[in-house]
């Protein structure tokens, strides 16, 4: 499994040049497996998956973790939806009373895009996931709701003995006494386990995240005990506060030094980079 | 690794932050957590006991009824909930561990996820003066 990050920000895609060395676009993950790509989040950063890098395939899979608008802002860009011969299957949380085509719905037609869902020239083809297992791209696929506002899904992925877990946005941390009281009880644990690489949400240095607990979003200490909890091996640190410049983010993983594992290899996710997982 | 479901992690989550009392199960009945404002009145520390099956904890307060007679354990409210998917509310006697007699009122509901998921149930109870 290859993975090729495309968009690392948070919340909103950044025309800041001081922030272009860690990325600028939201949430993307693009993921490869035996000629077969598909991509997790469509964030900003789905516009850099050109039809030469998706191959000659005619079906394409987009995983959302929710639909918040930082995830789904590059869906409308997405190039396969307007060719007739593609099959887009798009995977999202189910909610608690409107389906996912209605909440797509709100995004994808007037006033905020010009085009409706129903009139996009593929084949498109909606998954409602909740805690699930399937197969996308030839590779096992766990999801669970996880702890953020509205229906948020996170990923496991699975290739062999090889784990990718994607938890974009996640706030473990909510109701603070959590990390005591063993694994099980802790969100995203189950499909954060033992992972040889995880992408989490560390929008917040810890004096950011008091002022915006419930936000749903963590600090970078708590994702470092989140990883480390989790037995991973290595820790993208994503989600990157559109706030924050590259200087700025070099400096907060510097001042927070004596949080770093000495277990796990915790760096920024960064947009263009590339991870082989085998 | 198999963690409990967001719905029961973040009801725990509640459950600790409130002055009442809440038990919280599985949909097996399974006892899950109780607060500590639970174990005041069940005269355990919920560290002590951890996790316990429903055949256990439905007998181990010795629920009575207002004539002290032993209370069917399929008519607490909790196990009408988990039974039934339906709120339901009693009130009755228990023994706590510490051997001190309560009446206590008990409101259940179900636990019920997106997409209608029956995940567990969550009891709130008080001493009923």
């Amino acid at each position: 499994m290859r993975i090729r990050i495309l968009g690392t920000r948070g919340s909103l895609p950044s025309t800041n040049p001081e922030t272009f060395r860690y990325g600028s676009n939201t949430a993307c993950i693009e993921i490869e497996n035996d000629d077969q790509v598909f991509i997790l989040d469509a964030g900003t950063g789905v516009l850099k998956l050109t039809a030469e890098q998706a191959g000659n395939q005619n079906r394409f899979d987009i995983l959302l973790t929710h639909l918040h608008i930082d995830h789904i802002q590059g869906l409308g860009f997405f190039k396969p939806l307007f060719d007739p011969k593609n099959e887009v299957h798009i995977w999202g949380p189910a909610g608690s009373s409107r389906s996912l085509q209605n909440r797509l719905n709100r995004y994808l037609s007037p006033p905020l895009f010009p085009v409706h869902y129903r009139d996009l020239p593929c084949q498109t083809v909606l998954h409602e996931i909740a805690r699930s297992s399937f197969q996308v791209g030839g590779l096992q696929i766990d999801s669970a709701y996880i702890s953020h506002p509205g229906p948020t899904v996170g990923y496991r992925v699975t290739d062999g003995d090889f784990v990718f877990t994607y938890l974009p946005d996640h706030e473990p941390f909510l109701g603070n006494r959590g990390w005591n009281n063993g694994k099980k009880w802790i969100s995203g644990m189950g499909l954060a386990y033992k992972s040889d690489l995880l992408i989490h949400d560390s929008q917040y240095t810890i004096e950011e995240y008091t002022e915006k607990i419930g936000w749903g979003h963590s600090s970078i200490e708590q994702a470092i005990r989140f990883a480390e909890i989790a037995e991973a091996k290595k820790l993208l640190l994503f989600h990157h506060d559109p706030n924050h410049t590259d200087r700025q983010l070099d400096f907060i993983l510097q001042s927070y030094s004596g949080y770093t594992s000495d277990v796990i290899e915790v760096e920024y996710a960064v947009e263009g980079s590339v991870f082989n997982l085998r | 690794m198999k963690a409990y479901d967001i719905e029961l992690i973040l009801s725990r989550q509640l459950a600790e932050c409130l002055s009442i009392p809440v038990f919280i199960t599985d949909t097996g009945g399974t006892l899950l957590f109780y607060n500590e404002p639970a174990e005041e009145i069940l005269g355990k520390r919920y560290e002590e006991t951890g996790e316990m099956p429903v055949e256990e904890w439905s007998t181990i307060f010795h629920p009575l009824d207002d004539k002290g007679d032993p209370l069917d354990p399929e008519k607490l409210p909790l196990v009408q909930t988990l039974n039934n998917c339906l709120p339901a509310h009693g009130s009755f006697w228990i023994e706590s561990l510490r051997g001190e007699n309560h009446k206590i009122s008990v409101t259940s509901f179900p636990i019920m996820g997106r997409g209608n998921r029956f995940l567990g149930a969550t009891a709130i109870f008080w001493k009923t003066k």
